[in-house]
């Protein structure tokens, strides 16, 4: 396989994340939506305004436009680097077909990029945050995004290693474990925020987090799918006998 | 991670594409779309290459709703 199927693959991985970008816009539009407008209308019950002064792009534009931009571009990018992880993965995590590589890539970047920052430094809505403290907690969130990631990639080459001594059942336990216990000592060590104000609802709250989980989670599970779809149809030429036409795109 | 679950031969019938051909488009892409992350995510937050505000304003949503620290 040379850059030819590279190209093909990140192509490809772009359009899932597109198309995965859209299917979570929904998500986000219709789940998240309702639950930014009620924190800003508490934000600005308490004459907290945001940007100061004129409003320099209007709610409506912020919840259709601005929203579906930030979404879909998210989506694209995040779809691409996944696509060149899975170029890196492929054939070198195991056993697993290009469909099953895609999968795999999929959930670790859910859980890596997103389950694992998020449970340390969880996403709040517009009335929540002490503009502060920004500076500090971008930082934050950025380094436990990229600790998360560059653990979980360690844990996959000490699996790799342990593999052949222990078994792949137990050198993945043993890899999973090393990972969990790291993280977790992360978790300990870095600093958190508490910038919950009293008047912000409980249920407002919890609502606005399990949004941005299900946003994430929709945008993850379809890229998996549709990107493994496309891969197996790319790469598997056996499985896709019925449709020649593909045929030039493998080579 | 679980997909780390390797037999020491791979049997798969998988040739992993070698890393010489992939570097110059996983460096490139890579770098473009991180560019992207960062103005979806972080521009106009806590670091500003473009002034003003419209950035920010513009994603606010998609922001916050991605799970980005916003302000």
């Amino acid at each position: 396989m040379n850059s030819l199927s590279v190209r093909a693959l990140l192509v490809r991985g772009m359009l899932a994340g597109l198309v995965a970008g859209g299917l979570a816009l929904v998500v986000a539009y219709f789940l998240g939506e309702s639950q930014v407008d009620a924190a800003i209308a508490l934000e600005e019950a308490h004459s907290h305004d945001h940007g100061g002064g004129e409003e320099l792009v209007s709610r409506t534009m912020q919840a259709t436009g601005g929203l579906a931009t930030g979404v879909l571009v998210f989506g694209v990018a995040a779809g691409g680097i996944a696509a060149l992880v899975f170029c890196y993965a492929l054939g070198r995590i195991g056993a697993f077909g290009p469909r099953a590589t895609a999968a795999l890539v999929a959930g670790a970047a859910l859980l890596t990029v997103y389950v694992v920052p998020f449970l340390k430094y969880p996403a709040n809505p517009p009335a929540v945050g002490n503009p502060d403290t920004i500076g500090r907690r971008t930082t934050l969130f950025f380094l436990m995004v990229a600790l998360s990631v560059l653990l979980a990639v360690a844990a996959v080459i000490i699996g790799k290693r342990l593999a052949p001594r222990l078994g792949n059942w137990n050198a993945s336990i043993a890899a999973v474990a090393g990972f969990v216990v790291l993280i977790g000592l992360a978790y300990a060590f870095l600093p958190s925020f508490d910038e919950v104000g009293k008047d912000v609802p409980a249920t407002l709250l919890w609502e606005f987090r399990l949004s941005t989980l299900a946003v994430q989670a929709t945008l993850w599970s379809t890229f998996g799918i549709v990107f493994g779809h496309l891969t197996e149809r790319l790469l598997t030429p056996a499985t896709r006998a019925a449709a020649p036409h593909t045929a030039g795109a493998m080579s | 991670m679980a997909q780390s679950a390797v037999p020491a031969t791979e049997a798969s019938g998988i040739t992993p594409i070698s890393a010489k051909p992939l570097a110059p488009w996983a460096v490139f892409f890579g770098i473009l779309m991180l560019v992207l992350l960062y103005f979806v995510g972080a521009e106009q937050g806590a670091t500003a290459l473009i002034s003003g505000e419209g950035v920010h304003e513009w994603v606010h949503d998609g922001r916050h709703l991605l799970g980005f620290p916003c302000h």
